[in-house]
């Protein structure tokens, strides 16, 4: 059971409370998202990280309905949506918009740029005519693409640059939240720092929320407000990201934050190294999923889903050995934070 | 770079290796040389399209037509001390290299993995190719070498068939194989890649100790930064083909002297960096355009069109040369970087 948050305050423009997931798959059912809970307030970035099959995507997803929810709240701006009829939840499409991770098969080859964009402003019938040019015209430019890439199609453009018409395409419709999941996981490294960039500045241009997916966590930490920390499908530790950064408390938090390269050879190192490969979410851990690979595990870890308790002002840690000496060790195993082992 | 050369165990001296593709040419790799010590990693970074791949195809003579080496050496000392250039190796006797004297693994381990085989057989084929032992002693010796790679209950998973194993599990099998025959150079071109961050610290903590035991040169091919700092003893930048830049991982970090290296590192967020870290207004400096196209590469260097302190001057190619000792850059400005 994790501590959902109270009933949301009003700059709360998102509150996900107790969020379920399952999968009904060959060989059983996938706990994909397990009773995930955290609040996205306006005008912020919220970070989901955590390795690949957490739930991230899943999670994303469901907020927007674009997949159902099997359990659990969606509150947006007041109003839970997770079991809204289609016919109401139109509103809501115009108001959420998401960006996906792969340029290459998110764009429809056989569609022009004018009409990749144009397509949301028909759908919810915001411009016509000249009014529809203008605004492909302003988005474009918004994102630094020329007016004349209205005419060409996707094949045309470079990942970076097919990654800034998706992002016009989601902000065609003047949404106020954005779900971007990965959206430069794919690019390279200097084209990578451009969409960040254009990202931060239309964040601040337009006052957009946005939940921001990644698994690079340098990059979380650099542009989101709060983190959310997940594995195997639940919430480890969430909180302001630069508490979570500077004091995981967690011990999932700590490994992998400790097992990020570092582009600085002289950085001291202290990994923590976690043993073994993620379990099946099928056939997940009882009591904490994390504790087959979790190096502080004690017995009854296995007995205990431990509950997401605060440790300071919205930070949140699901162990029940988050105030042993052992756990309390590694929030600092160097000066300056966790780091990374000897070579 | 800094390895003597009677230290190294491999050269690779002006490497071409182009794709004629009707009247285009891609010219993949240009002019391409670094030096591989002895117990050495050297890391080889870059983004993608920049060469690494088919640099190591180059080494391992794995490229596919239309890819061909057409100019440079490559240089690889023997266990008996002798001086052979694989560019123009008879493929007979380039047999006998491949997989015993230098292995090469992948991103992606089904590229080297044969899903119709269990992993113990693979393993014994490798070390049956090269070596006359017996079955019974090829798979003890598989054995040993699944243990050596840390694969839990190894003598069981001999018989496993690739897909019976977790993602983490087939990247240590490929490793195993790659190094049954104990070759004396590993090229590992983006190995830990697609991994997770926790799995990719086992994996480069295994080449590490791996390395330490066995005592083998790597040739580790990454686009990143954080991983070259943490496993390269020497480092190589390339760009659209070409070397810009090369030294000791300490030198390289400390001081770049390639426009394009600095800006790369520029456009990384560091541990502790946040937007808002003054009145809300940091930002990361992004290198402006994109890489260009090895069939239309720029005249002078391949840089300068994205360069902040190109000069007319970079419309001629600047060569390779010391900026300063052990430190190579390929820039006319480089004291100015
Ligand atoms: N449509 C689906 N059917 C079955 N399983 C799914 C589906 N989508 C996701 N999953 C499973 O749910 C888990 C979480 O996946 P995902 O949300 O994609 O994680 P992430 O984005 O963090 O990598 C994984 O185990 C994945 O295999
Ligand atoms: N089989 C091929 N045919 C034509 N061009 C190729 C082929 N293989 C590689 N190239 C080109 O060579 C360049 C370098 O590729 P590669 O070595 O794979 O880059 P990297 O590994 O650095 O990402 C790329 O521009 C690529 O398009
Ligand atoms: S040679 Fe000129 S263009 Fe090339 S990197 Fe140096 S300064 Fe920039
Ligand atoms: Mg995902
Ligand atoms: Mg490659």
């Amino acid at each position: 059971m994790s501590a959902a948050p109270k009933s949301a305050p009003a700059d709360v423009l998102l509150s996900v409370q107790g969020l379920t997931k399952t999968f009904d798959v060959r060989g059983g059912l996938v706990r994909a998202v397990d009773d995930v809970s955290f609040d996205v307030r306006r005008g912020t970035i919220v970070g989901l990280v955590g390795e690949s099959g957490s739930g991230k995507t899943t999670i994303g997803r469901t907020v927007l309905r674009l997949v159902e929810p099997s359990g659990g709240k969606i509150v947006y701006d007041g109003v839970d949506i997770a079991a809204l009829p289609e016919g109401a939840m139109r509103a809501y499409r115009r108001r959420m918009q998401i960006v996906f991770q792969d340029p290459y098969s998110s764009l429809n080859p056989r569609m022009r740029i004018e009409d990749i964009i144009g397509e949301a402003i028909d759908t919810h019938g915001l411009a016509r005519g000249s009014a529809r040019r203008d605004r492909i015209a302003d988005l474009l430019a918004r994102v630094g693409l020329a007016p004349e890439h209205a005419r060409r199609f996707p094949h045309e453009f470079s990942g970076g640059q097919r990654q800034r018409i998706g992002i016009a395409r989601a902000l065609a419709v003047e949404p106020e939240f954005i779900v971007a999941d990965e959206p430069v996981s794919a690019l390279d490294v200097s084209v990578q720092a451009q969409v960040l960039n254009l990202i931060q500045d239309l964040q601040q241009a337009f006052g957009l929320t946005l939940l921001f997916i990644a698994h690079d966590l340098s990059v979380v930490e650099y542009l989101c407000d709060e983190v959310v920390v997940l594995y195997l499908g639940r919430v480890m530790e969430r909180g302001p990201s630069r508490q979570v950064y500077a004091a995981p408390r967690h011990p999932y938090t700590q490994a992998l934050l400790s097992a990020a390269p570092v582009p600085d050879p002289r950085a001291p190192r202290n990994r923590v190294v976690l043993q073994g490969d993620i379990p099946s979410p099928i056939n997940p851990p009882s009591g904490c999923v994390f504790r087959t690979r979790c190096p502080s595990a004690a017995a009854a870890c296995a007995e205990v889903v431990p509950p997401l308790d605060g440790v300071g002002p919205s930070h949140a840690v699901a162990c029940i050995r988050k105030d042993e000496p052992d756990v309390l060790a590694r929030i600092h195993p160097a000066a300056g934070g966790p780091t990374r082992s000897s070579p | 770079m800094s390895a003597a050369a009677d230290d190294a165990i491999l050269r690779v001296e002006n490497l071409q290796t182009w794709f004629e593709l009707g009247s285009r040419v891609a010219k993949s790799v240009d002019d391409v040389s670094f030096t591989v010590g002895r117990g050495r990693t050297v890391a080889v970074v870059g983004e993608s399209g920049s060469g690494k791949s088919v640099t190591s195809l180059s080494i391992m003579r794995l490229l596919a037509p239309p890819g061909r080496i057409v100019g440079g050496r490559i240089l690889y000392r023997t266990a008996t001390g002798e001086e052979i250039d694989l560019a123009r190796l008879p493929e007979s006797r380039m047999r006998g290299v491949r997989g015993r004297e230098i292995a090469m693994i992948f991103q992606e381990p089904m590229t080297s993995l044969n899903p119709l085989y269990t992993v113990g057989d693979q393993v014994m084929e490798m070390i049956r190719l090269h070596e006359p032992v017996s079955a019974g002693e090829a798979r003890a010796r598989a054995r040993r070498m699944l243990e050596l790679v840390e694969i839990p209950a190894a003598e069981r998973r001999l018989d496993d068939y690739p897909h019976q194993m977790s993602g983490g599990m087939r990247q240590r099998a490929m490793i195993a194989l790659a190094l049954a025959c104990n070759p004396r150079v590993l090229i590992a071109d983006e190995p830990t890649t697609a991994l997770d961050v926790t799995i990719q610290a086992q994996v480069l903590d295994l080449l590490r100790r791996l390395q330490a035991e066995l005592g083998m040169s790597i040739i580790f091919v990454t686009h990143n930064l954080g991983v070259v700092a943490e496993i390269a003893h020497e480092v190589v930048v390339m760009y659209a083909g070409r070397v810009v830049e090369a030294a000791a991982v300490n030198d390289l970090f400390d001081r770049q002297r390639h426009p394009y290296t600095k800006g790369l590192l520029a456009c990384i967020p560091r541990p502790g960096m946040r937007r808002d870290e003054v009145d809300g207004q940091v930002r990361l400096t992004p290198i402006p355009g994109t890489v260009p196209s090895v069939t239309a590469l720029p005249t002078g260097c391949s840089f300068a069109p994205r360069c902040p302190l190109a000069v007319a001057k970079c419309e001629e190619p600047p060569p390779l040369i010391p900026a300063a000792p052990g430190h190579l850059s390929r820039c006319w400005r480089h004291e100015d970087v």
